[in-house]
């Protein structure tokens, strides 16, 4: 593809010639969206995108890709999110979502308007259009961030996030390089303030896009609720061996539905046959980072720590005062869950006052007391 | 009706040992046992439940130093027809752009051969946790790209077409894909077969092919390190997850026990009641 070399030779040479602190672009996020509903990240990327945007002295702005339908209203959201500049890419190929048109859209948008940084969300729809863009563009790309930063001598955009399952941390840079792209954590960063009075820039852009795409849609099945996703829960509820028998799990069932969770399983439970594969955390199946993690009859193998350590909240209930899991939970309580569970149950019910009334994390406070409980 | 899938598998460090010398800062690496990707025993499970099915090939191809020999060798065990080990210096210290790089040219050679129809990934990698190969390759090689499959629903290689469903976030989608095409499958796509004694015989009998920056033909400037437009400036230790309070129900009753906890997890930012 000589097109998008050339591209990057233009691109990688300006940042040559006004030297190290040249990442002087726009900080850009892409609006990942199913119809009109955007996805929560996005805005929780937007805040991210103004505070590097202020740090770089250049303009936060969004990426709307789409048939053009909800682009409008999904643009107004953005800017009132905090986006100075949104750029609305319309074609029929764009929706639904497939990576090779979103790619070669996003490819277009950067060609024209040469951003400095482009952030995702790292969803599956994220991670797939940005590795596809990123190949394209040959720059740079870092996973699954879970902090940003702009080193103050460089200006180059400092990616930190998890590797080897968590057991370590990197920090990741992409010098001469542009744009400098990350996909971020869902969940990591609050939702900023909306603005309903912002005002902000739309620009147009028409993609020439193949009308037949090597890739269609056929069918779209929305979560039912009951399998509500791992990703981006607040509270997960998860069994492991130590429930006994598929239909206990009814017990977790109601605990995460009175503390607005799903529920997760080991691979123990899994491999028993009680819960679907699809609910399984840990190290070969589900990485997840919710505000609290409930492990029910779990022993906290290694394996199973992979996948929920980075939980604000590990609340661990076992009758096995030596279960590893105990060592690694802010709190536990050594007993049996059959007891344990339905006075938690007990507990939740009597706290809400009346009927309807809901139960959430404050994301801040808990980020806050981590924090403390970690020194 | 004959299917040629070229698996790409990793040899990764088992992470759940991958610890950070407190002294000097740095990755431990001796004495950490290397596995297979585990996501890519389910890519390679699929590659093989299409070849039984409909006839073909499969052929392994990895990019590691000499010993993830041993990673082809496991998967020449389960049936695989062929093997590749891409191995040479020059691919050291690559990132997602640079490994792409190397393995669309590894795949370009193989296709020489025999062409192919299907390149297959794990979701991720358990060491990088990047998820970026998959899409890396469908988009060097020009193939249609689909990721984080949970199921395959059917392959019609007379019209060229797979359908095959996508884990979203929000749901589900089945997509279908132009022929060739480069998947990522999850750990939900199948289950993983046991090695049966006549493969792992057969297996014995064939070679790993080991290949070089120079048999791909490809630009030493595009490989390795210098390819990689990343750069890891620093690795530390996430705090440590410590040891909370553990209250038990014996000594109290479950009840009592239930309580305290929710105390602690109101100090902690849980909100209930109609404020919430
Ligand atoms: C390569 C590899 C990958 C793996 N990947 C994963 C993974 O992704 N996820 C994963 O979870 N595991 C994984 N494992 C498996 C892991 O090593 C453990 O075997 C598994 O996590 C154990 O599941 P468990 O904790 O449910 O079962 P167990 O270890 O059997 O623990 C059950 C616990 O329940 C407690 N219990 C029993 N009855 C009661 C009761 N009435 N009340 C209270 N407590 C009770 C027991 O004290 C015990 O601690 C992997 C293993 C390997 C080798
Ligand atoms: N060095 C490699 N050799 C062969 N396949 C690889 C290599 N690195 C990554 N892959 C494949 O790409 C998938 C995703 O890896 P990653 O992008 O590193 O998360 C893995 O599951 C493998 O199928």
């Amino acid at each position: 593809m000589a097109g998008t070399r050339n591209n990057k030779k233009k691109e990688s040479s300006a940042a040559g010639k006004a030297g190290a602190d040249s990442n002087t672009g726009d900080v850009w996020v892409v609006i990942e969206h199913e119809g009109d509903l955007a996805a929560r990240v996005s805005w929780e990327l937007m805040g991210e995108a103004r505070r590097l945007a202020a740090d770089l002295g250049t303009q936060p702005a969004a990426v709307v890709l789409g048939d053009g339908e909800n682009s409008g209203q999904l643009a107004e959201q953005a800017i009132s999110y905090g986006a100075a500049i949104v750029y609305i890419a319309a074609h029929a190929a764009l929706s639904p979502f497939t990576a090779e048109p979103q790619s070669r859209a996003l490819a277009g948008l950067v060609g024209k308007y040469s951003p400095g940084i482009i952030l995702l969300g790292a969803t599956t729809r994220g991670r797939d259009l940005a590795s596809a863009v990123a190949t394209d563009l040959e720059t740079g790309l870092t996973a699954d961030c879970t902090s940003l930063e702009i080193d103050p001598g460089t200006k180059l955009l400092r990616q930190t996030r998890p590797a080897f399952g968590g057991n370590i941390m990197a920090t990741i840079i992409s010098p001469g390089h542009l744009p400098q792209m990350a996909t971020v954590r869902p969940g990591v960063f609050p939702i900023a303030k909306a603005d309903a009075g912002a005002t902000g820039k739309v620009v147009t852009y028409r993609p020439r896009l193949a009308a037949v795409q090597p890739v269609r849609r056929l069918h779209y099945l929305p979560e039912l609720e009951d399998e509500a996703s791992l990703q981006g829960a607040d509270v997960i509820v998860s069994g492991g061996r130590g429930m006994h028998q598929a239909r206990n799990f009814s017990l977790l069932e109601d605990l995460a539905r009175e503390l607005g969770g799903v529920v997760g399983a080991s691979r123990g439970a899994v491999d028993a046959g009680w819960v679907s594969a699809r609910r399984q955390v840990g190290q070969t199946g589900q990485t997840v980072r919710p505000v609290l993690y409930v492990a029910v009859g779990i022993s906290g193998a290694i394996q199973h720590l992979a996948g929920m350590q980075q939980a604000d909240i590990v609340l661990a209930i076992n009758n096995d005062p030596t279960a590893p899991i105990f060592n690694i939970a802010d709190f536990g309580i050594v007993g049996d869950l059959f007891e344990v569970v339905p006075a938690l149950i007990t507990e939740i019910k009597k706290r809400k006052d009346g009927a309807g009334a809901g139960i959430v994390f404050d994301r801040v406070v808990a980020e806050q007391t981590r924090k403390e409980a970690a020194k | 009706m004959s299917v040629h899938s070229v698996v790409c598998v990793k040899q990764v460090p088992d992470t759940t040992q991958v610890r950070i010398d407190p002294e000097t800062g740095s990755l431990i690496r001796q004495g950490i046992p290397s596995v297979i990707n585990p996501f890519d025993l389910h890519a390679v499970e699929a590659a093989l439940h299409l070849r039984d099915e409909q006839g073909g090939r499969v052929t392994a191809l990895s990019m590691g130093p000499p010993q993830a020999e041993e990673t082809l060798r496991k998967v020449l065990g389960f049936g695989v027809d062929r093997a590749v080990l891409l191995s040479d210096r020059a691919f050291a210290g690559a990132d997602t752009l640079a490994t792409t790089f190397a393995l669309a040219a590894a795949i370009r050679k193989i296709s020489e051969e025999d062409p192919v129809d299907l390149v297959i990934c794990g979701k991720q990698s358990i060491d990088g946790d990047t998820g970026q190969v998959g899409p890396g390759l469908a988009r060097r090689l020009g193939m249609s790209q689909v990721t984080y499959i949970c199921g395959l629903e059917d392959l019609d290689s007379e019209a060229g077409l797979i359908r095959a469903w996508r884990q979203l976030e929000s749901g589900r989608e089945l997509l279908e894909a132009k022929l060739p095409a480069a998947l990522t499958v999850t750990e939900v796509c199948n289950r993983i077969r046991y090695a049966s004694l006549p493969d792992l015989i057969a297996a014995a009998g064939k070679p790993v092919e080991v290949w070089s920056a120079g048999d791909i033909g490809a630009e030493r400037s595009r490989l390795g390190l210098k390819g990689s437009p990343t750069r890891v400036n620093k690795i530390f230790a996430p705090p440590a997850r410590k040891r909370g309070e553990i209250f038990s129900a014996a000594d109290s009753s479950p009840a009592a026990a239930a309580a305290t906890v929710m105390d602690r997890l109101q100090d902690r930012g849980l909100k209930m009641g109609r404020s919430a």
